[in-house]
Order: C-alpha cells, then structure tokens, then sequence
C-alpha cells in the first residue's frame, strides 16, 4: 500500500501546489479527491459470477471568485503531468464561467481549520487468492454477496493554506447464506485485516444460525405486534435520518421528517442519536475542509438537541455550523446503549416478532415520520420466549414518533458497528454503531 | 495525443481467448437554483477504460483511467489475472458466444445541441423557474435543477467489434414545497427528477416550462386544503407519471434473469418469477402489453447496442397478459436457456456490465380518457410518485403520490392530498381493466435505477398510457 499511497499522496500535493500558485489574488480555491484501488468478487451459490479490478479517482475544483462559486470535476490518475493539464484547463473553464452565474449570497469561502493526515493501512488478501482463501469454507452452503476490497482516499487542500489527507485499507464481505427456504442470514466481515480465524469463526457463526432457517415458513396476519428489531435493522432506520431528517435546512425548508421535534414534540427518553467521530472509520473533515468535533450530539433522551448543519447552512439562516457534509447527512451515526441484555431480548419479547433486517424503507409520510418498509432475511415469530418458525415477509408502516417514541420499550446493553457496504460511484467509507430495539405495536399492514 | 482505442487494443500484449475494451468519456454539467439562488454549478468530466478478458471459460475485468499504453497493458493483465483466479470457481463457463461481433454507430436524437443554451441562459430560467413557483407565500421552497450528459463510448474487441455510440441526455426537475401550520406537501414537475430524455435543449423551451412551474406552484396550495385521500378499497387510475414507478418496480426487476439467478440476492433480491414461468406464466390481465425497446427516439435509454456487444431491438416481454421473455442479456440467456434482450449495461467505465432494464413501456389500448373514467362511479386518480418501496421478491409494495383526485360518477372532482396505495404484484396487475390509448400516453425516466455489487445506478425509461386497475387498497397519510 505505502509505495502507491506516497505516489498519489505526493501527486495530489504537487496538483494542489500547481493550482494554488496558479490563482489570482482575489480567487479562492479549495480541491477535494476522492479515489480508490479495488478489488471486487461478486459471488453467487457459493461460485465466482464476476471479479476484477476498479482504479478510480476524481478531483473536484471549487473556484470562487466575485461572490460566485462553481465547481468542476475531472478524472486523477495519479499521472502529473496528465492531471495537470486537465485541472488546469478545468481552472481556465471556471474562470470562464463565473461571470455567467448569479450572485450567490451564501457563499462560504475556503478557510485553514488545521491540517490532518490519517493512514489506516491494513493486510488484506492479494486479489488472485481472494478466491481460494474464501470460497472452500463455503462449498456445502449457498453463499452469495460480494468481497470489496482495497485502498480508499480522500484528500482535500485550499487557498487558505488547509491540506487534509485520509487514506485506508480495508475489506468488506458482504455475504448472505441462503436456506432452501429462501430466507437467509446476512452478515458482514468487514475491517483492516483479513484473518484467517475470525473469517472461519464467522462462517461457523452463519452456518449454525442457518439451521433454524430451514423450517417450514410461518405467514403472519398484518396487524400489531411486539417486535424486537436487531441492530442490523435498526441501521436500516438510521438511514432514514439522513433522508430529510437532521438536516437543519430540510427542517427549515420543509423537508424534515423531525420537524415535530423542533416544535417541541419529543421521542422516547430511551432514544440518543449522535454523531461520533472517535471510531476513525471516516474523515472528520467535510468537502469544504471543515472539521467536524468528535460528537455531535442529535437527539438526547428523545429531545432535539442539534441538527447537522454545514457552512452553507449556518449563513444562510445565522446558526452555527458543526461542519456537516453538503447535504447535511449523518456520517458517523451512533445510537445509545439501554439495559435489555441478549439473554433478556427473547423473553421479554415473549409473544411477537424477532426481526434481523429490514428493507426498501421509505417515507409513506414524512412531515408525520411515517416509514414503510419490508422485513427481510431471518425474521421469526417468537412465543413464550422462544423462536418459533421463520416467518413470511411482512410489510411494516408506522411513524418514528411512535415506534421511538411511546412504544420504544428497552434498547439492548450492546451495540454492533453495521458497515455502510455503498459502492455507488465508488466504496463507502463507516458506518454506523446501532443497538437492539423492543417495540410495542409496531404496525405491519401487508 | 489523443487516446486511440484500436491502438490500444492491437498493442496489448496478451495471451488470451478474448479482450474488449470499452472507453467511455462523459460530460456533464448540473445547474441548481432554489429560492431563486444559485445552489450548485457542477461540470464534470470522466474518462476511463473497462477491460474485459475471457480466460479459461471466466471473464475477469480492471477498469483504468489511466489512458495510455502502459495503464491499459497493466488492466489488461490485471484482468487476465482475475479470470485465471475466479475459473475453477465460476457460476458458469462462458465462450465467445456472449460477446458476438459488432459493428455500428448510435447517435442520440436531438433537435438542439446542448450548447445551444448559454449558462447565463439556462442560470436564469431556472431562476424564473423558481419565481414562477412561488405562487404564494405559503411556497416555503422552490427548486429549478437541470442536468445536461454527453456520453461517447466506443467498444472494441479482439474477434472484431467496433462500436461507437454518442449520447445527449437531459434531466429536469422543479418543485415547490407549500407550507400551512403543519400541513405540508410537495409537488413536482411529475415526479422526483421524471422528466428524463435523449434530448436537447429543446427541453427548455421556457414558454413549456414555465407554464408547467405555474401548475406546480398552484398546486402545492390547493394540496395544503384538500382532503386527505380515503382509505378504502376501489377502482385506481394511475396516470402515466405513476405508471411509470409500476411498471419499473413490479414489472422491471422482477424480469431481470440475473435476479432469477440468484445474482442479486445479497443485495437488490430475488423475484417471484420462476425460469420455468417464461412462456406460461399468466402476469396479468389481456390487456397488458410490455415490450423492451431502446429504439424509441428521444426516450431515456436508447442505444444499438448493449455493453456485451448484442444489438438492441424491440421486444414483448409480456404480450396480452403472458409472460414471454426475460430482462437477460446474452450471458444470462447462455445460463438460464430462456429468452432475453439487449440488456448487458453498466453504469460507466469503472463497473462491469450486468442486466439492467433500459426502455420499458406498456403498450397503449384503445380508451380514450373519457372511456376510462366514464363507468367509474367513486374511485381515486394519482398522479407523480413521492414514495417506493417493493419487498425483495417483487411482491409486496406500497407507493405513494403526490396528487390524487376523487373520481365520482365518472367524473374527476375533489382534490386530495397524501395518496398511497398497496397491493401484491400478481393479482395488481390482474387486476387491470383498462389501458388508454395514445393520447393518455407519456414517456419519462429515471438516471437513479439502483443494482448491482458493486453498486450502479443507471439510466432507464418507461411510456406508459394511463390505467384503471379494479379493487386496489388506497390509504391518505398519517392522523
């Protein structure tokens, strides 16, 4: 990893140095890169359906100058000489084009907050022998999903004299194990290093769980039930916060599903959402350079305590920003711990439905907080404690002010860090760290 | 020096059964105004080269921007090495059978190029988008965003292909948000970012688009007063602009071979769709007529040829109600032995292709509006889609739109607000009891179409005329 990281690392420097001497007096620059070097194994029934390889990097040019902004982006190689003439033509493009734009009467102009440079590297497994190192500890079942694996970068530096560098290795199987009945376990293995034991140790792990998958599948009636949602589901739900949710211009424009909150409406006192930087998974500073603190608390105790506001945000309405990224999405999300231990979680469930993961969610009504959404994978019915069968899937349709509200009921003692597995565009980085949840009545309708 | 891609490919060396080369180079440009001030001014340029090499019965694949001899030698290689590795593990040992021969050229239709509007111009439009919009100080938001893509792509190959294919794409989307106490509702220019075409600058014919803000504005405020939609069961129209989310969600993806395969599992899921359910499988009422075809000019994914080299042609994928063909290119038409299309897509250079919808439409009937609503004696009229969400087997979904009027006596009268609807794949579509004709027909699209491991969203079209569809569950929005 070292050899190609100092290469890009020391070519996007001398990009940087090259635009930023380049600049006039009154013009302000800041240049982002995003990239990566990955390896992709998409594998079917336990078999390899397509694998290769992904050398991919963006830099994005932001020129401000006369109170207008435009950005471009454009292809990094990694190639000096090849890069630098596409952002200097790109530059000269902007230059152009400035004048054409309105006023733009937010614009935030790039500042030094401090410099970083962060490099996680890892040991993961050479491309070529991916395959063997996976697949023959999966022959007997029907294990189906992807391996991503490689070097992921982001890079920020601008006129004010700011230079962030963040580079990790790391891998990420996302896999399901799939039962004759269709239904499956899903997990993720995912860090720095591929060893050998813990993959095995977590194979093991799916295979037994796979078990009680393979018996006759219960339909349930709709209607409401007790419902224990695993943190795999839970960080389902989480997502939806970054929908129109803690944004601070959705809530001022109308879009925001929390805007109840806002009013003063609350959510359960069992209920704290955060944003927690201290994981190192993703980079603290945001596309404008900005450094985010180290937490941002969200929701505490079910009341409104903050939302994520970026630069654009703050002057637009005179709040303060706490460097939010440009759509003012969660980036390190983390709901608190509670008190259900996992040897509680199925009797105090008692009579109801033990949900692994949910599905598809979206707004059925987002000024009211409601979600729909489907169950997947290993969901079951539970009596009297104890599992029953798997259970057919259901549709669910229920607010947010309800479900983590009233009816929250207890939050496991534990957390489980879920891995953001994305790979539009190119492989996410995070995640985010979610508890269990019981919930009373929760509504399915289909 | 411009980068050759012939040159490449005969300079590769390389001991291999087959090699493609796929370049794609892309402009484009995003314009975003809301409240009337500039949001976002983005231009963005890519270029890359996806290698694909067949080796031992498995293609391997590396994806480059590095566009000269060595980063191209070193993909190659690197793709070689790949297909080496994944053999003696493959789902299925392929030949050059999936990658035939291809020679010929696609050009988008468009009646003005796309630099036939200046950034002032089209900057200023959209800012008059936005003041047409606010009809009313109750408008709390608007937004005017255009999106403009040239795409080259040229795709050569070691047994002889040579395609050139140039496309010109763009995107629109205005919405005004109204607000009153707490009622607030949204209403855009027929759904999130619908208005998708192989088009040009046509598109902004301001007299067009600002006649169609003015609507969009006015009806955020008569949203805010109107009823909510009733729950009940009862006859549904959909106009084209919903129909367009129906068919994706519940004809599209449960038709795509590689679902069926199993592919998507981990990811997108599965499909209530059997291989042996092709040629007998009953998927709705006679009236429903599906074909694939990217040769329908101007609509959103048009092309001659797919990403795996086959050329694209208009297909029934469902004729009068039955099931006929699959949404599979020729990789899984080789692993499933049922029939498919030209669908072998990916998103850019950087991903592998795999089997994606492209155009996607319903075939217009012989009703005329007034026949559709004539017999109708109270039934629910939706419009533009807000909300989506389909289990992983295509079965189970609920939607959600922005507009809806109450049908009495065959007649379109109140409006109302918070619109849903729900219903099971099969029996919906069974449940279709007249299709529009022409004239109730619309085209739109999508650039958001979500797959793929790794991840790819992609460009697709849907026309559609308008429905009725008997006995549907219909729901407004939370008490």
């Amino acid at each position: 990893m070292s050899q190609i990281l100092e290469h890009w690392e020391r070519s996007f420097n001398k990009l940087c140095d090259l635009l930023l001497n380049s600049l006039t007096a009154d013009e302000h620059l800041s240049v982002e890169l995003s990239g990566e070097q990955s390896h992709f194994m998409r594998l079917n029934n336990a078999k390899i359906r397509q694998s290769g390889t992904v050398i991919d990097g963006e830099v994005s040019l932001r020129l401000s100058h006369d109170r207008r902004t435009a950005i471009a982006s454009l292809s990094f190689t990694g190639d000096l000489e090849v890069d630098s003439i596409l952002a200097l033509d790109a530059l000269q493009d902007l230059r152009k084009e400035l004048p054409q734009l309105p006023v733009d009467p937010y614009l935030v102009l790039p500042q030094n907050y401090g410099s970083s440079r962060e490099i996680y590297a890892g040991q993961l497994l050479a491309p070529d022998k991916a395959p063997q190192a996976i697949l023959p500890m999966v022959q007997d079942v029907d294990f189906t999903g992807i391996y991503a694996a490689g070097i992921i970068i982001r890079a920020n530096g601008n006129s004010a004299g700011q230079r962030h560098w963040f580079a990790t290795e790391t891998f990420c199987l996302d896999y399901s194990m799939i039962a004759p009945s269709e239904k499956a376990v899903k997990a993720t293995l995912a860090g720095q290093s591929w060893i050998p034991m813990q993959f095995q140790s977590q194979i093991e792990e799916s295979k037994s769980q796979l078990q009680i998958l393979d018996c006759p599948v219960k339909t349930i009636a709709p209607g409401r039930y007790r419902t224990y949602l695993a943190p795999a589901a839970i960080a389902e739900i989480t997502t939806m916060f970054s929908w129109g949710a803690v944004s601070e211009s959705s809530i001022r424009q109308g879009g925001s599903a929390l805007a109840k909150l806002r009013e003063g409406k609350t959510l359960s006192p069992l209920f704290t959402l955060r944003e927690n930087f201290s994981r190192g998974t993703v980079p603290r500073f945001n596309t404008l350079g900005e450094v985010a603190p180290e937490e941002v608390p969200l929701i505490i105790k079910g009341e409104l305590a903050n939302t994520l506001v970026n630069a654009r945000t703050a002057k637009e309405y005179g709040v303060t920003s706490n460097a939010a990224n440009s759509s003012e999405s969660l980036r390190a999300p983390e709901i608190s711990k509670g008190t259900l231990t996992t040897r509680e979680i199925l009797k105090q469930l008692d009579t109801g439905l033990y949900l692994s993961n949910l599905h598809y969610l979206n707004w059925s009504d987002r000024p009211s907080g409601r979600i729909t959404g489907m169950t997947r994978y290993a969901c079951f019915w539970v009596e009297g404690g104890e599992i029953v069968a798997p259970i057919k899937d259901l549709r669910f349709d229920d607010s947010l002010y309800s479900f983590l509200g009233k009816n929250l009921e207890a939050v496991t003692d534990f957390q489980t860090f879920v891995a953001d597995v994305d790979t539009y565009g190119g492989r996410a980085l995070g995640g985010c760290q979610v508890p269990g949840m019981l919930i009373r009545d929760f509504t399915f309708t289909l | 020096m411009e980068f050759d891609l012939h040159h490449a490919l005969n300079n590769l060396t390389l001991d291999a059964e087959w090699v493609g080369l796929r370049q794609v180079s892309e402009k484009s440009s995003t314009r975003y105004v809301r409240d009337g001030n500039p949001e976002a001014n983005h231009k963005s340029r890519t270029q890359g080269v996806m290698v694909e090499v067949l080796a031992n019965g498995q293609f391997g694949y590396a994806a480059t921007n590095r566009l000269d001899p060595a980063g191209i030698q070193a993909a190659a290689e690197q793709a070689q090495h790949q297909a080496i590795a994944a053999a003696p593990w493959a789902v299925h040992s392929f030949t050059t059978d999936v990658r035939p021969k291809a020679i010929g050229q696609y050009t988008s239709s468009l009646q003005q190029p796309l630099d036939a509007i200046s950034v002032s111009e089209l900057v200023g439009l959209l800012t008059q988008v936005c003041e047409t919009l606010k009809v009313s100080d109750k408008v709390v938001q608007t937004t005017a965003m255009a999106q403009t893509v040239e795409t080259e792509q040229r795709f050569v190959s070691s047994n002889g292909s040579d395609v050139h294919q140039h496309f010109f794409f763009v995107e629109t989307d205005y919405a005004a948000t109204a607000q009153d106490g707490s009622v607030t509702q949204k209403r855009t220019d027929n759904g999130q970012l619908a208005r998708c075409y192989q088009a040009g600058v046509e598109v902004f014919d301001p007299v067009s688009v600002l006649a169609r803000a003015r609507q969009i504005g006015e009806q955020s405020i008569e949203l805010l007063d109107s009823e909510e939609c009733p729950t009940t069961t009862t006859t549904l129209v959909l106009a084209p602009d919903q129909m367009m989310l129906q068919i994706h969600e519940s004809i599209g993806h449960p038709l795509e071979l590689d679902r069926i395969l199993g592919d998507e599992r981990n990811y997108a899921g599965s499909s209530f769709v059997k291989l042996s359910d092709f040629g007998t499988l009953v998927y709705g009422s006679p009236l429903m007529n599906v074909t694939f075809d990217p040769t329908v000019p101007g609509e959103f994914a048009g092309y001659a040829f797919d990403d795996g080299g086959m050329q694209a042609q208009r297909e029934y994928l469902i004729k009068e109600g039955l099931l006929l063909r699959g949404l599979g290119s020729l990789e899984s038409q080789t692993r499933s032995k049922v029939p498919g299309v030209a669908n072998f897509r990916a998103t850019s250079w950087n991903r592998p292709p795999i089997d994606r919808m492209a155009n996607l439409n319903l075939e217009p009937g012989t009703s005329t509006l007034d026949d559709l609503l004539r017999d109708i004696e109270y039934g629910v009229y939706m419009e533009s889609n807000r909300s989506w969400s389909i289990d992983d087997y295509r079965n189970k979904f609920q939607f959600g739109c922005e507009y809806a009027k109450l049908i009495e006596n065959g007649q379109l009268t109140k409006t109302l607000r918070n619109p849903n609807y729900r219903g099971v794949t099969n029996q919906f579509w069974g449940s279709l009891v007249k299709v529009g004709d022409r004239s109730t027909q619309a085209m739109y699209g999508t650039p958001y179409c979500g797959k793929g491991e790794p991840n790819q969203a992609i460009k697709v079209g849907h026309a559609s005329p308008m429905c009725v569809f008997s006995n549907i569950e219909v729901f407004g929005g939370a008490a």
